[in-house]
């Protein structure tokens, strides 16, 4: 999806504002709705991607103007309105208005502990060959994709080298639509200059981790 | 099952506007009591967390890893080749780390990490992002002028270092490797001091 989130190379956005020993979280609201994403029993559809598609559907003035966390908000009330999970008006009034779902005890402070070092991983189990190898010269699609991709405009139609065969992973564009395919996955290095003819610095690079359906190989 | 059609989701957004308090706070508050009643959530797991990533998880997480590679050379050789196994020999695992990459600085590289898609980060060995790291003008030009935006962080390169920057649009997730700074010649300050997210 072409939409405003995807912003590698926009223009506009001023200064970068550093920060040094910065709390993890400004208001108590931000806190307190972290602890809830982590805590959330979640139906077993769920997944990064999807999340992720969810937010970038935000309408684009919200995208770029709402407080992070409160885009977690809205995003998580979007799904769970989704999974009719709850409804609009018992998010509105805090209360429920019908029998909770099904989906077993929630997580107990003590399941905590076991939780954060849960460590989730995309590799798969692949059958075919990957397309690509290391040092291969590869051009990232021209066109971009309908739904949940990330491949960022900014790579778009531009020639780039692998640098790295990383084996097959989930990839996002379908798992987004609940189907967990994986595909070989690649690290691709661009020169900065050919991406940004007016970028003097010669040897600068940028790398992205690029799945082989959004590659084609050089002739 | 969760909704994957655009138009819907867009619906519930507008859905969502139209029926929540317009106050962050009392739409979180309502969020947690309700999802309480429904048995989704427990208030006791919610502060759990928040305590985790007040005195855990941070980026002291990632300045242990730092130092270890620093002055252990094996360790440093087998954090570059696979961080992941690297750190859980720290003890250190979840999330956002599974496929985990170190990158080193080095005399004639600098390497920079940012998601233009989002905002992905490697939350077990670093916590939350920086309010910075989240934001467009990072997100956008990290990937357009690098150089620019280091001598925003105070830090200014010479003309044969060069940049590489990692955008992560899959599910590896970047960790740099500092420099390790020349011993101070007091030899009483902590080098740690220097340690920042900010200009690693």
């Amino acid at each position: 999806m072409d939409g405003i989130h995807d912003v590698g190379g926009k223009q506009g956005f001023g200064r970068v504002k550093p920060t040094t020993d910065e709390p993890p979280f400004e208001h108590d609201w931000e806190r307190r709705l972290f602890g809830i994403v982590r805590a959330l029993t979640r139906p077993s559809d769920w997944n990064a991607d999807k999340f992720r598609f969810t937010r970038e559907q935000l309408p684009p003035v919200e995208y770029l103007t709402q407080p992070y966390f409160d885009q977690w908000y809205r995003s998580y009330a979007a799904m769970l309105l989704g999974s009719r999970l709850v409804t609009a008006s018992e998010l509105g009034s805090g209360h429920s208005m019908q029998a909770g779902s099904q989906l077993g005890k929630p997580m107990s402070a003590a399941d905590v502990a076991t939780a954060r070092q849960t460590t989730q991983r995309y590799d798969r189990e692949y059958r075919g060959e990957p397309r690509f190898a290391d040092g291969d010269r590869v051009r990232a699609s021209l066109n971009g994709r309908p739904g949940h991709t990330r491949l960022p405009q900014y790579v778009r139609g531009h020639v780039g080298v692998v640098v790295a065969v990383h084996g097959a992973h989930v990839i996002p564009d379908e798992s987004a639509k609940g189907r967990p395919i994986a595909e070989p996955l690649y690290t691709v290095g661009f020169e900065l200059a050919e991406l940004y003819p007016q970028q003097t610095n010669s040897g600068d690079k940028v790398h992205l981790d690029l799945w082989e359906r959004y590659l084609e190989p050089i002739d | 099952m969760a909704e994957y059609d655009p138009d819907h989701a867009a619906e519930h957004h507008h859905e969502i506007h139209s029926h929540v308090p317009s106050e962050p706070a009392l739409r979180v508050k309502a969020l947690e009591s309700l999802l309480v009643e429904k048995g989704l959530v427990d208030s006791s797991a919610v502060d759990a967390w928040i305590e985790l990533y007040r005195d855990e998880v941070g980026p002291k997480v990632g300045a242990r890893v730092v130092a270890r590679a620093w002055n252990d050379a094996a360790y440093k050789a087998h954090l570059l080749t696979d961080g992941t196994a690297a750190i859980k020999e720290l003890g250190i695992e979840g999330w956002a780390v599974g496929h985990l990459k170190v990158v080193e600085n080095t005399a004639e590289l600098h390497n920079m990490v940012v998601c233009t898609l989002c905002s992905c980060y490697p939350h077990a060995v670093l916590g939350i992002q920086p309010s910075w790291y989240k934001k467009e003008a990072y997100r956008s030009r990290a990937v357009r002028e690098p150089r620019a935006v280091l001598a925003e962080f105070g830090v200014q390169l010479p003309e044969n270092v060069a940049v590489k920057i990692w955008d992560s649009t899959a599910e590896l997730r970047y960790l740099v490797l500092p420099q390790r700074p020349k011993a101070p010649r007091d030899g009483r300050t902590s080098i740690f001091r220097s340690l920042s997210r900010a200009t690693a």
